[in-house]
C-alpha cells in the first residue's frame, strides 16, 4: 500500500476517523492495529521480521532496566556506608553488565538487518575474489528484504542504547513498544524517532484539535504535490538519462545532477511531509527531517539540514561513542606524543568521522556506490575542516565581499552542485561509470546540443519541463514564505483561504501528477533503504 | 574554570566563552570541536566524559561544561 495510492488515502481516512471515535485511552490500540494492518498489506511475511525486532528490543531493554533499577536501589540503600571510590567501582561493574546485554541486543537486531541486506553484497565480493583464482563460486541466496527494515531497526536500536544510557526507562508494555517500532506513517521512510520524544505521544490520549488537523492536512496535500507532480515528473528524465549512459554524457550528466536533486528532494521531503502531516492530524508531533537543505552554505551545514534524524542518529550513537571511547582517547594520547599536538588531536576525530560516513553509506544500500558516496562526503567535510584557516583568512581580507548576499548565494549554489555531483553515484549505481561520466562534463560538455532538441530527447516534453520548473518555483516560494512561520500554519488560521489553496493544489495534482492505472513508478526512493 | 576557558579560547579565539550561553545552538561548537574539547578536558582534568553525556545541554556554555566536569568528578 503506497502512500500515493487511493487505498492508502482510504486507509488513512478510516484510521483517523476511528482514532477520534474510540475512547481516548484506547486510541493507541487503533494506531497499533492500523500499523500492523498497513505492514501486513505491504507483505504478510514482513510481519515476522518486525515482530522479531520488537521482541529482541523489548526483552533486552527490560533486562537492562531490571539491572539498572537493582543498581540504583543498592546504591541508595548503601549510600552512607559506601566510599565514593567503592560506589564508582560498583556502578562501573554494573554498567559493564548492562553493556553485555546491550551488545547482545544490538547483535541480534543489527545482525538480522546485516544478513538480509548485505549477504548478497558480501557474497558477490567473495565471488569476485574467488574468480581471480578460478575457484568455484558461492551461491548467492535470494533473501527477502522487508520494507523499511533499516528505519525500524535503527529506531529500535537507538531506543536500546538510550535504555542502556538511562536516558529513558524501558517500556513495560510489549504492545506499546510494538507501536513505537511499527507506527505506520513513519515505518517505511522515517523520520527515525527517539523514544523520549515519540513514546509518550503515541500512548497518551489526544482530543481532536482543529488547528493541528488542518495544518496536518495541508502538509499531507503539499507532500503529494511534491511527490506526484514534481518528483515523479523529474523521475521520467532521470530514468532515461541513467539508462542510456553511452549517449547522455557531458551536459546531460550535469542535467541529471540537477534533475535528480529535484527528484530526490520532492520524493523524500514529500514523503516526510505526508508522514509528519498525517501524524499531526492525529495530534502527534514527529521530529523534522529537513530544514531547507538546499540553502546550505557548506557540506557540514547541508548534513545538519538534510535527513536530520538519520544524521543525529549516526552522530549520537556512532560518532560520539567511537570518538570518546577509551581506545580512541588512548590513541589520541599516543599520537599526540608521537606525532605532535596538531596532528595527534585530529586522529580520533578523523577516524571516527571516516567510520561514521562509511556506515552512513552502507546504511543507504548494499553497494560499492553507496560506500564511495559516504566516503566522498566524508572527504569533502574533512578537507573543508583542514581548509578552515584559509577560509577565515579570506573572510578577514574581504569582509564586505563575504558578507554580501551574492557571496551567500554562490556558497549555496556551490554546495548544492557538489552534493548533487556526489549524489549522482546513487543514480548510476556503478562507481567507475559515474567517474567516467563526471569526466565527460569537463572534456566533452557540448551544452549547444541542448538547444538543438537535446532538452526534449530524454522523455520530457515542453509541458513536463513547465511542470518541473513551475513546481520548483512554487516550492522555493513556499519555502521563502515559511521562513518565520510555516505556510501551512498560516493557512490553518484562515480556514477559507486554506480550503481554496487545498482545492487548487488538488486540481494541480490531478492535472499534472504522475499516477493512475498503468503508471508504476511512484515508489518512494527511501522505501528501498 | 580558568583552565577550561583557556582550552576553549585556544579552539576559537574569536569567541567570548565566558559570556556565550548557546554554543551548540549558535553553531560555535560543532561535533568535531566537541570531540577535540573532550580529549583536552579528559587529559587536563583527569575525568572521562562518556558518550551519553555528550548532549547539547552539557556543552551549551563554559559554565555547563564546568558543571559536567565537576559532576563526573563527584560521581
Amino acid at each position: 500500500m503506497q502512500f500515493t495510492s487511493v487505498s492508502f488515502l482510504l486507509f488513512a481516512a478510516v484510521t483517523v476517523g476511528l482514532y477520534f471515535s474510540v475512547p481516548r485511552k484506547r486510541q493507541w490500540w487503533v494506531l497499533l492495529a492500523a500499523s500492523y494492518l498497513f505492514y501486513f498489506c505491504a507483505g504478510a511475511e514482513y510481519l515476522i521480521f518486525i515482530l522479531y525486532t520488537t521482541c529482541v528490543t523489548y526483552l533486552t531493554a527490560r533486562l537492562m532496566q531490571k539491572r539498572a533499577d537493582a543498581e540504583d536501589a543498592f546504591v541508595a540503600a548503601n549510600r552512607d556506608t559506601m566510599e565514593k571510590s567503592e560506589r564508582k567501582a560498583y556502578r562501573a561493574k554494573e554498567k559493564k553488565k548492562r553493556l553485555h546485554i546491550l551488545a547482545l541486543g544490538l547483535l541480534l537486531g543489527f545482525g538480522m538487518l546485516a544478513v538480509l541486506k548485505y549477504t548478497a553484497f558480501v557474497l558477490t565480493g567473495v565471488n569476485s575474489f574467488l574468480s581471480l583464482f578460478g575457484t568455484a563460486r558461492v551461491t548467492i541466496p535470494s533473501l527477502l528484504l522487508p520494507l523499511g527494515i533499516s528505519f525500524y531497526t535503527f529506531q529500535s536500536m537507538g531506543y536500546l542504547i538510550d535504555v542502556y544510557r538511562k536516558s529513558v526507562r524501558a517500556e513495560g508494555d510489549f504492545f506499546k513498544l510494538a507501536l513505537f517500532v511499527s507506527f505506520f506513517p513513519q515505518l517505511i521512510q522515517g523520520p527515525i524517532s527517539r523514544f523520549s520524544s515519540l513514546g509518550n505521544q503515541l500512548f497518551e490520549p489526544h482530543a481532536f484539535d482543529g488547528f493541528s488537523f488542518r495544518a496536518g492536512l495541508c502538509r499531507v496535500v503539499w507532500g503529494f504535490f511534491k511527490k506526484l507532480v514534481v518528483a515523479d515528473t523529474a523521475m521520467i528524465a532521470v530514468k532515461e538519462l541513467t539508462s542510456n549512459t553511452a549517449e547522455f554524457t557531458g551536459v546531460y550528466v550535469f542535467l541529471l545532477i540537477l534533475l535528480y536533486s529535484v527528484q530526490i528532494y520532492g520524493d523524500f521531503t514529500g514523503g516526510i511531509d505526508i508522514t509528519i502531516g498525517l501524524s499531526e492530524m492525529l495530534g502527534i508531533k514527529l521530529a523534522e527531517n529537513f530544514d531547507r537543505p538546499f540553502s546550505s552554505k557548506s557540506t557540514k551545514e547541508y548534513w545538519r539540514r538534510w535527513h536530520m534524524t538519520m544524521g543525529t542518529w549516526f552522530t549520537d550513537y556512532i560518532f560520539y561513542p567511537l570518538s570518546v571511547s577509551n581506545s580512541m582517547q588512548k590513541l589520541s594520547k599516543w599520537s599526540r606524543a608521537k606525532l605532535g599536538d596538531k596532528v595527534g588531536k585530529r586522529i580520533p576525530v578523523y577516524l571516527a568521522t571516516i567510520v561514521t560516513w562509511f556506515l552512513t553509506g552502507l546504511w543507504h544500500g548494499a553497494g560499492l556506490n553507496f560506500i564511495v558516496w559516504g566516503l566522498l562526503n566524508c572527504l569533502v567535510i574533512l578537507v573543508s575542516q583542514e581548509l578552515q584557516p584559509l577560509y577565515t583568512g579570506f573572510h578577514q581580507k574581504f569582509p564586505r565581499l563575504t558578507a554580501s548576499k551574492p557571496w551567500g548565494v554562490w556558497q549555496a549554489v556551490r554546495t548544492f552542485l557538489l552534493m548533487g555531483l556526489i549524489r549522482s553515484l546513487d543514480c548510476y549505481r556503478d562507481v567507475p561509470l559515474t567517474f567516467r561520466l563526471w569526466g565527460t562534463m569537463f572534456t566533452d560538455f557540448q551544452w549547444g546540443t541542448l538547444f538543438c532538441g537535446g532538452l526534449l530527447s530524454f522523455g520530457l516534453d515542453v509541458a513536463d519541463w513547465c511542470v518541473i520548473l513551475g513546481g520548483v518555483l512554487v516550492i522555493f516560494l513556499v519555502s521563502r514564505l515559511g521562513k518565520t512561520e510555516p505556510v501551512r500554519e498560516k493557512l490553518a488560521k484562515r480556514p477559507v483561504l486554506m480550503c481554496l489553496c487545498l482545492c487548487a493544489l488538488t486540481v494541480v495534482i490531478l492535472l499534472f501528477g504522475a499516477y493512475g492505472i498503468g503508471y508504476d513508478a511512484s515508489q518512494f526512493i527511501y522505501n528501498q533503504f | 574554570m580558568e583552565q577550561l576557558l583557556e582550552i576553549l579560547k585556544k579552539m576559537h579565539p574569536e569567541v567570548d566563552f565566558a559570556a556565550e550561553d548557546d554554543l551548540i545552538g549558535a553553531g560555535v561548537l560543532d561535533s568535531l570541536d566537541i570531540v577535540t574539547l573532550i580529549t583536552e578536558v579528559n587529559s587536563t582534568f583527569d575525568v572521562a566524559i562518556p558518550a551519553e553525556e555528550v548532549i547539547p545541554e552539557n556543552f551549551a556554555s563554559a559554565k555547563a561544561i564546568w558543571a559536567l566536569i565537576e559532576r563526573l568528578d563527584e560521581e
